[in-house]
Parts: structure tokens; C-alpha cells; sequence
């Protein structure tokens, strides 16, 4: 029981990692990004192919892989996303559910039906574990995604509030006419917001495909768990994301011992009862809380 | 609120959109008869294309009209068929099955709709995915489905194969015009106004008076209960239920190309669209995954480029209503400002 627990605290470092790019950038842009988890499934397949191509370890794959996925954030803020969001809230959930459908099938017209993974190019970090007492196991993976959840949601929040290009983000999120009238470039600012988000997706990814296998449509999955994770956190605090994420890793860790099937049962489940549970409480939609999270002033 | 009705709904129509509705009258008569001289295989293909009608008008009714994208229309798509399965199994007649099905998965939306809707755009777009997922899931825990592997509808088995074939294409025309009929009548009615005037404007719309929730909770129940019947149809012309065909992903996507290149918000763009994309399925759907690309990448560009899809170029450029629903019409200047 306690190890069950401990398992589903631990990955929910996992589902942090890869559901705070889908709040921060709905926090900026006020996008949520249908593609995200297409998009950290490519930065996958990426890391791959220099791995089993090219013998480059997936760490130092990063070096290139997160380059990229940043430029290609770049270009997509520039050529689609802010084409989109200019029609309204419901364009930009259109435009990006075709572009995950665009970059899913790409992915399988690529590599095919076969499943993949990072895990033969990680030495042993994919099963090394230390021993706690009581024959309890502790995954180096694990516990390294979630030291890195905890770096990536500090440091977004530390850039947010202490540099000058994290202002003006926040700036650009609030008022973009305003900040444009002391001089802030919306059009910049919007590009490097989503070039931040790629960099977490593209992390995100690396983590998906060395704790697990990943073929071309697990895309939705991702999104759907990054989803929950942000939802279920409702943010609020630095810890919000984080908790979100852990909440979804217990209930994903319960339901598998009660059921075959209840690993991804138990999640959703969680999910309905706290939208369930949050509409009648309050009635505000999470989305909105999760903005007030990356964008608050710091205390 | 007032509205200068009284009698000027005969100005609603034009001489192009009587001819229009006369002409579908005509197209529905031809396409009663038409087993007569269609193959089998024209037959089937003819009942996808009501079954894409239905699949894209639906979607519009709730995206279009009530400013509701959802991801997770699929869900009732599967419980159309889940349903129909299950009935049968308990000795219903399986074309009875299928519209008792789809009444049934109508009920289950109204519950649902009590929180789902309270969720905003993509909050609520993938929330409804979520429900998916996990109604797909719990669908396999069922014994009779047997899990992924599936069943079939062995109950149809007592019909030999024309007799099939052509109940279940009248079956598929009448759902069609009925679903098509019930939108446009709706459309027309006093909840038809309240629609469009949140799919102009939702705030203005609550502030006039209109009663947002209830008109988008009778288009979340409308689309829950049509794409139940698609479901069902599909499953009739299948015969077999996989849990991962029927809820996957890909219906919706199918809904939102239809949707976005025929005209969002547009009656007449969902029928346009659900025709477009059944041409372009007959040619290019053997290709496979280019196939999927080119579907993906050509909602990407309509929602960029002409995102009141193809009915709404048709439209300002010809200054054609072929369909008229609402009352704008009748005020020559409030037509103009939809421009």
C-alpha cells in the first residue's frame, strides 16, 4: 500500500512536467494547445532517431532536440497560433486538433506501427532503484522527473517574476495594447512564450519515452493526462500544477490495484469528480485559476 | 424582448430558397426510390453519406450554433452502437433497438450536460474527450462486448442481405430528414433565435434575456441523441462493435472537417461538407494515413484562411440563402452586420 503510494506520488513528477506547459500556455496565450501531447510525442521520436541513429545518449540529445523544439514553437506562434487566436476562442481548439492529427499520422507515415523507447539507450536508469526500508523501491527515473518538475515550475515562475522578458510575458497576457504602448512587442514576446512551452514539452517527451514505450498516436494520452493534471491542480500556488499531477499519478497508482483496467479509469474518474465537485463549489472554470497562478505578481 | 414577427415570416423566404427546399424535397423523393436502380454497393455508400449528414449537422447544431467544440462526440457515437448491441442482445429487434438506443444515450446526455456544459471552450472540448475515454473503457468492462475484441450484431443475421441493405438505407434517409428537419423547425422557433444569438454573441444573449444554459443544453441533448442514431446506423451496416472503432477519436475529426469546410454555423455548410468529405473519402481514403494527413491539414487551413468554411464564401459572394433559419432575415439591416 504505501509503495503503491509512493509509485503514484513519484509519477506524478511525470504528469507535472508535461501538464505545465499546457497551463502556461493557456496562461499566455490563452490557448489550450490540442497538439501538446502530439508535440511532446515527436520531440520523442526525435530524441530516438539520434539515439538509435546516430548513438547520441538521449541526454545529450536534448542539446538538439530542445533547440528545435523551441524554433518550431517560434514558427508555429508566428504562422498559426496568432493567425488563429485572432477568430475567437474556438478557432485556435479547431486549428490545433488538426495540426495533432497532421503531426500523429506524419509520425506513423515515419516510423510506423512499432512501439519505441528510450529505455536501451538510458543504461540501467529505466528499472535503477534505490532501497528504502520496509522493501520499498525507489526508480532513479522517477524521482529525477520529479526533482525536474519541481526545477521547471520553480525556475518558470522565478523567470516570470525576475526577468525582464518574463514581464513582459505577463505584461503581454494581461493587456497586450497596453504593454505594446510602453513598448513591448506582443508579436516577440507571444513567440517566445510558446518557444518556452516547446522547451517543457520537448522535456516532457524525453521522460515519456525513457519511463515507457510511445508509438505515433500517443499523443492523446499525453494531452489528456496533461489536461487532468492542470485541472485537477486548479494551480493557485507554485504547488497547484505539482499537486494536480500527483493526484492523478495516486489515482492512476489506486486504480490499477483494484482493476486490470482501473490504471486509466481511476484518472479520468478523479478528473469528472473535481470538475464535478469544483462546478459546485464555485462555478469558475479551472483555466482561469491556473492563469492567476503563472501570472500573479510574487509575494 | 420584442421581435417584429407578426406575419413577416413569409419574407423569410426567397424565390432561390423556395426553389432550394423544393429541390430537397425532389432529392429526398429520388433518393427513396433509388434502391430500386442503385447496385449494392452505391446502396451502402449512400447510406454513409446520410450517416455523414447526420454525423456533420449535429456537430454544427452544438459547435455552430452553440459555441460548443467538442472532441468527445464519439462518445455517444459508441453508446449509439453500445446500446443497440445490448437491446439486441436482450431480444429487441435490432432496427427498433437502434432508435431506443439512441433515445437512451439522449437521457444519459441530459445528466451529463449538467456539468460539462458549466465548463468553458477547450475546458470543455476536452472534457468531453476525457468522458469519452472513460465510457469507452467502462464499455469494456462489459462481459458481452468481450473487451476490444467486440461482438457482433448477430440478431440482423434473420434478414437476408437486400432486405438488410435496404431497410437499413431507408432507415438511414428517414433519420436524416427527420434530424435535418427537427434542426431546421428548431432553428426557426423562438430557441432557434436564442441559438443564434449566442453563437453571435453569448454575453449580449445573456443580457437580453435569453436562457443560455437551457438552449445549450437542448443542442447538447439534440447532438447527444442524432449521433447516437449514426451509431447505431454505422453498427447496423458493420454488424460488428469494436469498442476502439466506435469511440475513437477519429469520428470527431471527421465532424469537425465536415463542419469547417462546409461553413460552421451555416445549415447548409454541414450537408455541403458532409458531401465533400464523402467524395473525397470515396477517392483518397485508400490511401490510408496521407489521407488523415490531408484531412488534418486541410481543417488546419480552412480554420486559418476561410474559416466560415466554403457556405460562407458561397454565401457573401452570392448573397445566397438557400435554407433560411431565424428571423435576421426578415431585417434587411441587422443581415448586414452578420457580414
Amino acid at each position: 500500500m504505501i509503495n503503491t503510494l509512493i509509485q503514484g506520488i513519484l509519477l506524478g513528477g511525470y504528469y507535472a512536467v508535461i501538464a505545465c506547459g499546457l497551463s502556461f500556455m493557456f496562461s499566455v496565450m490563452r490557448i489550450i494547445n490540442l497538439a501538446h501531447g502530439s508535440l511532446a510525442v515527436a520531440a520523442a521520436y526525435g530524441l530516438w532517431l539520434l539515439a538509435s541513429k546516430f548513438g547520441i545518449s538521449p541526454f545529450a540529445g536534448l542539446l538538439i532536440v530542445l533547440p528545435v523544439m523551441a524554433a518550431f514553437g517560434w514558427l508555429l506562434q508566428r504562422f498559426v497560433l496568432e493567425r488563429s487566436a485572432r477568430g475567437g476562442t474556438l478557432l485556435p481548439i479547431l486549428t490545433t486538433f488538426g495540426l495533432s492529427i497532421v503531426i500523429d499520422n506524419l509520425l506513423f507515415e515515419q516510423f510506423g506501427a512499432d512501439t519505441r523507447s528510450l529505455a536501451p539507450f538510458i543504461g540501467n536508469l529505466s528499472y535503477a532503484s534505490w532501497q528504502l526500508p520496509g522493501h520499498i523501491f525507489v526508480g532513479k527515473l522517477a524521482v529525477m522527473m520529479m526533482a525536474t518538475a519541481i526545477v521547471i515550475l520553480g525556475g518558470l515562475q522565478f523567470f516570470l517574476s525576475r526577468f525582464a522578458l518574463g514581464r513582459a510575458i505577463r505584461a503581454t497576457a494581461e493587456d497586450p495594447d497596453t504593454a505594446g504602448l510602453v513598448g513591448i512587442d506582443a508579436r516577440r514576446v507571444n513567440a517566445m512564450a510558446t518557444a518556452i512551452t516547446m522547451v517543457t514539452i520537448g522535456i516532457a517527451g524525453a521522460f515519456l519515452a525513457m519511463r515507457a514505450t510511445f508509438s505515433a498516436y500517443a499523443g492523446a494520452p499525453q494531452l489528456l493526462f496533461a489536461f487532468e493534471a492542470a485541472v485537477i491542480g486548479g494551480a493557485g500556488s507554485l504547488w497547484g500544477t505539482l499537486a494536480g499531477g500527483i493526484v492523478l499519478g495516486l489515482a492512476q497508482s489506486l486504480g490499477a490495484q483494484l482493476h486490470p483496467q482501473g490504471f486509466l479509469i481511476g484518472g479520468h474518474v478523479v478528473f469528472l469528480l473535481v470538475v464535478f465537485l469544483r462546478l459546485f463549489r464555485s462555478g469558475v472554470p479551472t483555466f482561469s485559476k491556473i492563469r492567476a497562478f503563472f501570472l500573479r505578481s510574487p509575494a | 424582448m420584442t421581435f417584429p414577427s407578426n406575419g413577416t415570416s413569409i419574407e423569410r423566404w426567397t424565390t432561390s430558397s423556395r426553389l432550394a427546399l423544393a429541390a430537397m424535397a425532389m432529392a429526398l423523393v429520388i433518393l427513396a426510390v433509388a434502391p430500386a436502380f442503385l447496385g449494392a454497393g452505391m446502396i451502402d455508400r449512400m447510406t454513409a453519406l446520410f450517416i455523414y449528414v447526420i454525423l456533420a449537422a449535429m456537430w454544427n447544431a452544438l459547435a455552430g450554433f452553440g459555441g460548443l467544440v467538442s472532441v468527445g462526440q464519439q462518445v455517444f457515437f459508441g453508446l449509439g452502437a453500445y446500446f443497440t448491441i445490448r437491446l439486441a442482445d436482450a431480444g429487441l429487434n435490432p432496427f427498433v433497438a437502434l432508435f431506443v438506443a439512441a433515445i437512451v444515450t439522449g437521457a444519459l446526455s441530459i445528466p451529463l450536460s449538467l456539468f460539462m456544459l458549466r465548463l468553458k471552450g477547450g475546458e470543455f472540448a476536452i472534457g468531453m474527450w476525457v468522458v469519452a475515454e472513460l465510457v469507452h473503457l467502462l464499455v469494456n468492462l462489459d462481459r458481452l462486448i468481450q473487451g476490444e475484441t467486440g461482438t457482433s450484431l448477430i440478431s440482423l443475421n434473420v434478414y437476408d442481405s437486400t432486405t438488410r441493405r435496404a431497410t437499413i438505407y431507408w432507415l438511414a434517409l428517414i433519420a436524416m430528414a427527420a434530424l435535418l428537419g427537427t434542426l431546421f423547425i428548431l432553428m426557426r422557433s423562438r430557441a432557434g433565435a436564442a441559438m443564434q444569438a449566442i453563437r453571435d454573441n453569448e454575453d449580449a444573449a445573456t443580457s437580453v434575456g435569453v436562457r443560455v444554459i437551457a438552449t445549450k443544453r437542448l443542442l447538447f441533448v439534440l447532438a447527444a441523441f442524432g449521433i447516437a442514431v449514426a451509431g447505431g446506423l454505422w453498427l447496423a451496416t458493420a454488424t460488428t462493435f469494436q469498442p476502439k472503432t466506435y469511440f475513437s477519436v477519429q469520428w470527431t475529426a471527421y465532424m469537425i472537417f465536415m463542419v469547417l469546410v462546409g461553413g460552421i454555423g451555416k445549415f447548409e455548410g454541414a450537408i455541403l461538407g458532409a458531401i465533400l468529405f464523402f467524395v473525397i473519402e470515396t477517392f483518397f481514403g485508400g490511401t490510408g494515413v496521407w489521407y488523415l494527413i490531408g484531412l488534418g491539414a486541410t481543417a488546419v487551413l480552412f480554420s486559418l484562411y476561410l474559416p466560415h468554411g466554403l457556405w460562407g464564401e458561397i454565401e457573401r459572394r452570392f448573397g445566397l440563402q438557400l435554407l433560411p433559419v431565424g428571423y435576421r432575415l426578415t431585417l434587411p439591416d441587422l443581415l448586414k452586420d452578420k457580414r
